[in-house]
C-alpha cells in the first residue's frame, strides 16, 4: 500500500462542452506529489488550476488520464482529502463549533472523540473562545481559519487550498500565510495550494509548479529549496518570486 | 440572508403615547361619541362600551373561552397539517426538477382557483362536520408554506452543497444538514403566512360549514338574535387572535433563526 498522502497525476486531460464547443482545460498534465510535500500551482487565468484541484478533490470525475491518491484511483470525495475554498463556505446557520464539527458527520470516531477534535482543530487554527459565535460575527480572516480547520478536522492525508487567501487583505493575507506554514509543518500533510499571487506560492511551496494556459499545461516547475520556517524577507526567496514571475509571463500576457 | 426582519413600523413615541395608537383611540371615542349623541343608529352600531360589557356577560356565562378553544384547536390541527404536506410538496418540488414538472403545473393551476371556491367541493366529499373544516383550514395554509418552501429550497446555496459532498454527505443528510436549514428562513415565512391564512380560514369554515362551537358561531348567534355586540365582539376577538398568532410566530422565528446577521 502506498503512502496515502502521495498524489499522482499522469497524463490528465479535461474538456469542458460549452454550447457544443469543446474547450480544452487541462492538456496532458503529469505531477507526481510527494507526502508531506507542499506543492503551490500558479498560472494565468485559463491554466485549469482550479479545474485541477477539484479533479483532485472528486468533485469532478470527468476526465480522461489517471489521477491516483495513494495508489488508487480517485472514486468521488474521500475524508482523507480536505479543501478549502476561497470563500469560506461555513454554513450561517451553525456555531464555530458546529461548523467544524460538520465535517465529523460520516466519520467513525465517538462523540467524545468528535468533541475532542474538533477543539483541537479550533485551537489549532487560533480560534479557541469563538466556539459559539456564528459566521455572521466572525471576521473574513477568522472565517477562513474556521475554514481550514473544517478541512483538517478529520485529519486528511492530503489538504487542497484553492486560492484560500484571495478575497482577504494584505495583512490578514500574510498572517493566515504565516499560520498555514506552522500548520503544515506541525500536520506533516500534503498540502496543494492553487493561488494568483507568486509571493505566497513561493514563501509556502517546496515547489511551485508554473502551469500555462490554453490547454493548461506545465511550463516549469521551481524548486524552492529554502529551509522552513522561512522568513519573507529572505533574499533567496525573492530571487525565486522573480523567476517564478518570469516563467508565467513567458507564455501569454498577463490577464 | 435576503429576508429582511421583521420590524415594528414607525414606533416613534410621543409624550409616552406611541403613535400607532392614536388612530385606534381617536377612532373609539369618536364611534362612542357618535353613538352617544344618537348620531347612528344604535341597534346597526352598539358604542363599544356595550361591546365591553358583552364580553364580560360572555366571559361569565362561559360564552368566549371554550368557543375560542374549540377554534384555536382547529386552527392549529389544520395549520400544523396544511403546514406539514406544505413543506413535504415544497421541498419535493424544490429538490428534484423532475418533480417540479409533474407537480407544478397543477400546484400552480390549484393555486388560482379561490380557496373558498372549494368549500362545496369538499362539503359534498367530506361533509361538513369537522374533518371537513380541519382539511379546509389545512388547504388553507398548504398554499403559502408549499410556495415558500420551495423557493427556499431554490435558494439553497450550490457552494454549501458542494461542501457536504466533500464531506461524503448521503443524499438524506445533504437535506437534513444543509438544503433544510438553508430553507429555514423562506420556510418560517411560510409558516408565518400559512398561520395567518389558516385563521382566516377558521373563521371561513366555521361560517361556510356546520355550525359548532366556535368564534364563528357566536358571531353567527349575534348576528341571528340581532345582538350586534355580540357580533363585534366576535370581530375584535377574531382581529386580536389573528394579531397575536402572527406576533407569536414572529417572536418564534426570531428566536429559531438567531444565526441571521
Amino acid at each position: 500500500m502506498a503512502n496515502p498522502g502521495i498524489i499522482e497525476i499522469i497524463d490528465v486531460h479535461k474538456r469542458y462542452e460549452v454550447k457544443s464547443e469543446s474547450l480544452h482545460v487541462l492538456g496532458g498534465l503529469s505531477l507526481t506529489i510527494a507526502p508531506g510535500e507542499f506543492v503551490s500551482i500558479v498560472g494565468l487565468s485559463g491554466s485549469g488550476k482550479s479545474t485541477l484541484l477539484r479533479l483532485l478533490i472528486g468533485l469532478d470525475r470527468d476526465y480522461q488520464g489517471e489521477i491516483r491518491v495513494g495508489g488508487e484511483p480517485i472514486g468521488g470525495p474521500s475524508l482523507d482529502r480536505g479543501i478549502v475554498f476561497q470563500e469560506h463556505r461555513l454554513f450561517p446557520w451553525l456555531s464555530l463549533r458546529d461548523n467544524v464539527g460538520l465535517g465529523l458527520e460520516n466519520s467513525t470516531l465517538t462523540a467524545t472523540e468528535k468533541a475532542k477534535a474538533v477543539r483541537e482543530h479550533i485551537e489549532l487554527v487560533g480560534l479557541g473562545g469563538f466556539e459559539d459565535a456564528y459566521p455572521h460575527q466572525l471576521s473574513g480572516g477568522m472565517a477562513q481559519r474556521a475554514a481550514i480547520a473544517r478541512a483538517l478536522v478529520n485529519r486528511p492525508s492530503i489538504l487542497l487550498l484553492d486560492e484560500p487567501f484571495g478575497a482577504l487583505d494584505a495583512l490578514t493575507r500574510s498572517n493566515l500565510q504565516q499560520e498555514l506554514q506552522r500548520i503544515w509543518s506541525s500536520e506533516k500533510i500534503s498540502m496543494v495550494l492553487v493561488t494568483h499571487d507568486v509571493e505566497e506560492a513561493v514563501y509556502l511551496g517546496d515547489r511551485v509548479v508554473v502551469l500555462e494556459p490554453h490547454p493548461g499545461r506545465i511550463e516549469r516547475i521551481v524548486p524552492i529549496d529554502v529551509p522552513h520556517p522561512r522568513e519573507r524577507k529572505d533574499a533567496r526567496l525573492e530571487q525565486l518570486v522573480r523567476e517564478v514571475r518570469e516563467a508565467i509571463l513567458d507564455h501569454g500576457r498577463p490577464s | 440572508m435576503s429576508i429582511a426582519r421583521d420590524r415594528k413600523p414607525g414606533v416613534i413615541r410621543v409624550a409616552g403615547l406611541s403613535h400607532a395608537y392614536v388612530l385606534p383611540l381617536v377612532l373609539i371615542v369618536a364611534w362612542e361619541l357618535s353613538t352617544r349623541l344618537g348620531l347612528v343608529n344604535t341597534r346597526l352600531l352598539v358604542p363599544p362600551t356595550r361591546v365591553l360589557a358583552a364580553a364580560w356577560r360572555e366571559l361569565q356565562q362561559g360564552g368566549i373561552v371554550a368557543p375560542l378553544a374549540a377554534s384555536l384547536g382547529r386552527d392549529l390541527g389544520g395549520a400544523a397539517l396544511g403546514s406539514l404536506l406544505g413543506v413535504l410538496v415544497g421541498s419535493i418540488m424544490g429538490v428534484s426538477r423532475r418533480w417540479e414538472h409533474v407537480l407544478g403545473p397543477s400546484f400552480h393551476a390549484a393555486k388560482q382557483v379561490a380557496i373558498f371556491a372549494w368549500i362545496p367541493l369538499m362539503s359534498v366529499w367530506l361533509g361538513t362536520g369537522e374533518l371537513a373544516k380541519v382539511v379546509f383550514i389545512a388547504l388553507s395554509a398548504f398554499y403559502p408554506v408549499a410556495l415558500n418552501t420551495f423557493e427556499g429550497v431554490r435558494s439553497v446555496s450550490p457552494a454549501h452543497v458542494e461542501v457536504a459532498r466533500v464531506f461524503s454527505f448521503t443524499r438524506a443528510q445533504v437535506f437534513r444538514r444543509v438544503v433544510l436549514p438553508g430553507a429555514a428562513p423562506s420556510i418560517a415565512t411560510g409558516v408565518k403566512l400559512g398561520l395567518v391564512y389558516a385563521w382566516l380560514g377558521t373563521i371561513g369554515a366555521e361560517y361556510l360549514l356546520a355550525a359548532a362551537p366556535g368564534i364563528g358561531n357566536l358571531m353567527i348567534d349575534g348576528r341571528e338574535s340581532f345582538q350586534m355586540d355580540k357580533v363585534l365582539l366576535g370581530v375584535i376577538i377574531v382581529g386580536a387572535v389573528g394579531f397575536a398568532i402572527s406576533a407569536l410566530a414572529t417572536s418564534l422565528e426570531t428566536r429559531l433563526l438567531r444565526w441571521r446577521a
